[in-house]
């Protein structure tokens, strides 16, 4: 019962914190709000029995992608216009959607329930080979750094590959050549003007 | 339909039915707000929310989480959603960071981040190329 209680007063935190972000027009109250909802959701990730997966979005989506939205407001712009014009269309679509996306969860195993396929089919047996096979005591590192090692070398590759997309857009010695460029051919078209 | 209005079914399922409520509170902050920065924000909140989805499969009734303790009776969570969550979070951050360095580089070229200024510019230019093209088809029918 406090567990439902529990769930409950996070999940209403998290959506007056998503409805705060949708109607804010102050860019850094946006992004301190989208950490504070990493925090929220890190919570409830504790509340789920997930507790890596807490400490690693409180880390990551709290901590390094405020980091990042804060540089990115410092280089662009502080805040939101206001909009133009308002359409219904996108909470109809919004809303189309989500009544899809629940009816498709009618199939699903209830919440918690043993019998559910993410419990019974290779749960048993990572939990039951773990201590043998890879001597860890917490089976969420065994498994993702020796069962699904694989997974974890995607991983780093796409983090390599989005570190060097980011370099070659705003980084290195391509924005100092692009602004060097600018100036200088800018210049020289005010000096024919 | 009566399969509907079963509490014990309803309390079985209320957490996806949360989980999509947030994922479409994301979602209509990337479709209805023009600011690129919040549009990002929009996703990530999103994204969160599937993640939460995910998270909520792999917990068990009287589970605790997936780290061995010397009770022999423990009930585990399921950790295979937990690593592939892990997974999914930190590529995440590397897709924030690369859309974000987008942003920067459209505001160095446009001089805004609000998608509406960014389409009107790409508007008026497109109109005065096509401007310049008829004047230059008028001025050779003329030479003709």
């Amino acid at each position: 019962m406090t567990d439902l209680a529990v769930t409950l007063l996070l999940f209403f935190a998290l959506v007056s914190t998503a409805i705060a972000i949708a109607l804010l027009r102050s860019l850094f109250a946006v992004v301190m709000l989208s950490g504070v909802f990493s925090l929220l959701a890190a919570l409830l990730f504790i509340a789920m029995d997930a507790v890596d997966v807490a400490f690693t979005e409180a880390a990551v989506g709290a901590g390094i992608s405020s980091v990042l939205m804060l540089g990115t407001i410092a280089l662009t712009a502080r805040h939101e216009m206001k909009p133009k014009r308002w359409s219904a269309t996108p909470l109809i679509i919004v809303g189309i959607i989500g009544a899809f996306l629940i009816y498709g969860t009618l199939d699903m195993p209830a919440f918690g329930d043993p019998n559910a396929p993410v419990q019974t089919y290779l749960n048993p047996d990572f939990i039951a080979r773990t201590p043998k096979e890879i001597d860890v005591p917490n089976i969420v590192t065994a498994v993702l750094a020796s069962y699904r090692g694989f997974d974890t070398m995607g991983e780093v590759a796409v983090v390599f590959v989005a570190g060097l997309g980011v370099t070659m857009l705003i980084g290195g010695s391509g924005g100092f050549l692009r602004r060097r460029y600018r100036e200088t051919v800018l210049s020289r078209k005010d000096g024919q003007a | 339909m009566s399969l509907l209005f079963d509490t014990a079914f309803i309390g079985t399922h209320l957490n996806y039915w949360l989980f999509v409520i947030l994922m479409m509170t994301g979602l209509y902050i990337v479709v209805a707000r023009g600011n690129l920065l919040k549009k990002v924000v929009g996703l990530n909140l999103f994204q969160a929310s599937v993640f939460m989805l995910y998270i909520s499969m792999s917990k068990i009734a009287g589970g605790t989480a997936p780290i061995e303790i010397p009770d022999p009776n423990a009930v585990y969570s399921s950790p295979l959603p937990h690593v592939l969550i892990l997974t999914a979070i930190v590529v995440g951050v590397a897709t924030t960071a690369l859309a974000l360095a987008l942003i920067v580089r459209i505001n160095e070229a446009y001089g805004t981040i609000e998608e509406d200024e960014v389409l009107e510019i790409d508007r008026a230019k497109s109109l005065a190329e096509t401007a310049r093209e008829d004047e230059r088809d008028n001025e050779e029918a003329r030479a003709v």
